[in-house]
């Protein structure tokens, strides 16, 4: 694991590539460093991470998406690198707005992060520009909603039987 | 049936009489072995004509060589698979969304219940990730319980990998004979929690309850048993010819490919990774037992198999070191605001009846913070994300699933292939659905 002042050296040479506006914060908590960037610059930082940075981190483990509410900006992407030869782990995330969140997609630098993209867009509504399979994957096609984010109710799924079927919408069409 | 209904002949020794000196790769013993040439001519693909009709078509949800409701959409030329697209999603029941409604330690049942043949390695990862929140220690023989049951809990997942894939490739005599072993592990777990699938034995901060007395010996009796059964099991399946012919290499994928797409676990050791979460970053004391790693050449189905079988007999060596090394002490951390008060404190103790009812009523709150704790499940990186906001309930938990990760490598391993091989391919994957879809 990079300590805080590996975090701070990584987050300086984010900043000298891609500017100041890039690197939002950096945080240390527990042991395990993050680094928060600005959704645009999130692409950029991956790749940066993975192929030119002093120490790289050539593995995209795992994306998952968060819903901070009732903070602001409410919807985060998060993502867990991994470097395999120093057993290092870096986080990576990015906060976004509910409404009509953007960010661009990493699926050309780790084809891995195809599915779990697509989990995060189905489960937040986070859209994720230039991925090339931009479906749910999860929930049905035609769902509506994105169960997931902390505004949608618990239970608020109606249970089909026989009796109440025709009243079920989309059900009969 | 008698029990040593399986042994059949002796296990195949080579020249020198002793197995080890044999490549891994040849220590089968088939009559027809010469004939199998090294590698296999392609009998498909250029050759096809390029007016063939392509055909699409649905495999699942239905279909029992899918090991749970997986569909895949196949796009086929003849008996050659061109295309495969997984659809998942048919037995998603947002248990992600159902842990944000539950208090810390009530989140423990939910989540054994997503990859459910390694549900001690689902509570493991949560576990985990809540104490490195609450930065709260686990005892020392907690930990060496916790290494017990998660080996033999690996043994059980393996077993049931190699019965159920055994079956999908023709050798049905082989899911039997798994089971049975594997229901001598779910005695031992009945024993230890008194549920024997789901167990929720681990607890925040340790486990639940001590072993009982009795439990020590049946583990011994389970650990002096399985190496011969395991031998016994690579005496049938090594003799099949047909089993062979349908492993050896059929699904070969380039580590680089393995690698880029996230692919962890048995998958990616096969091809020849030594990347065991165990070894590289070790937790609960997994630095204290003496194992190796099996890794593969190839990165065929062959080596998947092997891998998988090496792997248990390794767990049966950290299982027999955890037991004779398994320290004396609290089997639960004491720090009253995160674990129950003993039972008999309850009755003399106001504080301890403050504490119980505080802990049954709300459970314990967790400082804000976020964290991602990853442990070696049978299957690759199990990794799981918890956001806390300082309440008593989680304010997010995500399970990173291996098998919902190398499910993107079926593709890549059955493309180009026949049908057969595909069934063969998704049998050396290992996905479990319940994992893919949570």
């Amino acid at each position: 694991m990079p300590d805080a002042t590996g975090l701070e050296l990584i987050a300086a040479g984010v900043r000298e590539r891609f500017g100041d506006e890039a690197v939002v914060g950096t945080m240390y908590h527990r042991e395990q460093p993050t680094l928060e960037v600005a959704p645009e610059a999130v692409r950029d930082t991956l790749g940066y991470l993975k192929d030119d940075a002093e120490e790289s981190f050539e593995l995209l483990m795992s994306v998952h998406g968060c819903d901070y509410f009732p903070d602001e900006p409410r919807l985060a992407v998060h993502y867990q690198l991994l470097a395999m030869q120093r057993t290092d782990r870096l986080g990576v995330r990015t906060r976004l707005g509910a409404d009509d969140p953007h960010v661009p997609t990493v699926v050309d630098i780790f084809p891995g992060a195809d599915f779990q993209e697509r989990e995060v867009f189905d489960m937040f509504g986070v859209v994720f520009d230039g991925h090339p399979d931009h479906r749910r994957i999860l929930m049905p096609e035609d769902y509506e909603g994105h169960p997931q984010r902390r505004d949608f109710p618990m239970g608020g799924e109606p249970v089909l039987f026989t009796f109440n079927e025709r009243e079920m919408p989309r059900w009969y069409e | 049936m008698s029990e040593d209904a399986t042994t059949g002949d002796a296990p195949a020794t080579g020249v020198s009489g002793r197995p080890v000196d044999i490549p891994y790769r040849e220590r089968e013993q088939s009559v027809t072995l010469e004939r199998m040439p090294a590698h296999r001519e392609p009998v498909y693909g250029t050759e096809v004509e390029p007016e063939t009709e392509l055909f699409t078509i649905n495999m699942g949800p239905h279909h029992p060589a899918t090991h749970g409701v997986l569909r895949l959409l196949l796009t086929l030329e003849g008996e050659v698979v061109r295309s495969v697209t997984p659809i998942i999603g048919y037995v998603h029941t947002g248990i992600e969304k159902s842990c944000e409604d539950q208090s810390y330690w009530k989140v423990i049942p939910f989540v054994e219940r997503m990859d459910y043949l390694a549900y001690y390695f689902n509570a493991l990862a949560y576990c985990m990730a809540i104490e490195r929140l609450l930065d709260e220690e686990v005892p020392p023989r907690a930990q060496y319980l916790r290494v017990i049951h998660l080996e033999l809990n690996r043994i059980a997942s393996h077993l049931f990998w190699l019965g159920t894939s055994a079956l999908d490739l023709g050798a049905i005599s082989l899911l039997w004979y798994a089971l049975r072993d594997r229901e001598k592990i779910l005695d031992i777990f009945e024993m230890s929690s008194g549920q024997r699938l789901h167990p929720r034995y681990f607890q925040v901060g340790g486990v639940v309850e001590d072993i009982p007395p009795g439990f020590e010996q049946k583990v011994r009796g389970f650990l002096a048993d399985m190496p011969s059964r395991i031998d016994q099991y690579e005496a049938i399946l090594d003799r099949n010819e047909i089993l062979l012919q349908r492993l050896k290499h059929v699904g070969q994928v380039p580590l680089e490919t393995m690698l880029a797409l996230g692919v962890t676990g048995p998958l990616l050791r096969a091809a020849g990774h030594p990347w065991d979460l165990r070894k590289a970053t070790p937790y609960s004391s997994y630095d204290h037992f003496d194992f190796k790693i099996p890794i593969g050449t190839q990165g065929d189905n062959y080596d998947r198999y092997r891998v998988r079988m090496a792997e248990m007999r390794e767990s049966l060596k950290i299982v027999e070191q955890a037991l004779d090394g398994l320290p004396e002490g609290p089997y639960i951390t004491d720090n009253r605001k995160v674990a129950l008060p003993p039972r008999h404190e309850l009755a003399t103790s106001m504080e301890a009846l403050i504490h119980h009812f505080k802990l049954v009523t709300e459970g314990f709150r967790v400082p804000p913070g976020e964290t991602y704790a990853a442990v070696e499940s049978p299957r690759g990186e199990l990794g799981c994300f918890v956001v806390a906001d300082g309440s008593a309930k989680p304010a997010r938990v995500h399970m990173r699933d291996p098998s919902f990760v190398n499910l993107q490598a079926l593709r890549h391993m059955s493309e180009g292939g026949l049908i057969a091989d595909l069934i063969a391919a998704i049998a050396m994957l290992d996905p479990i659905l319940g994992g893919i879809d949570r």
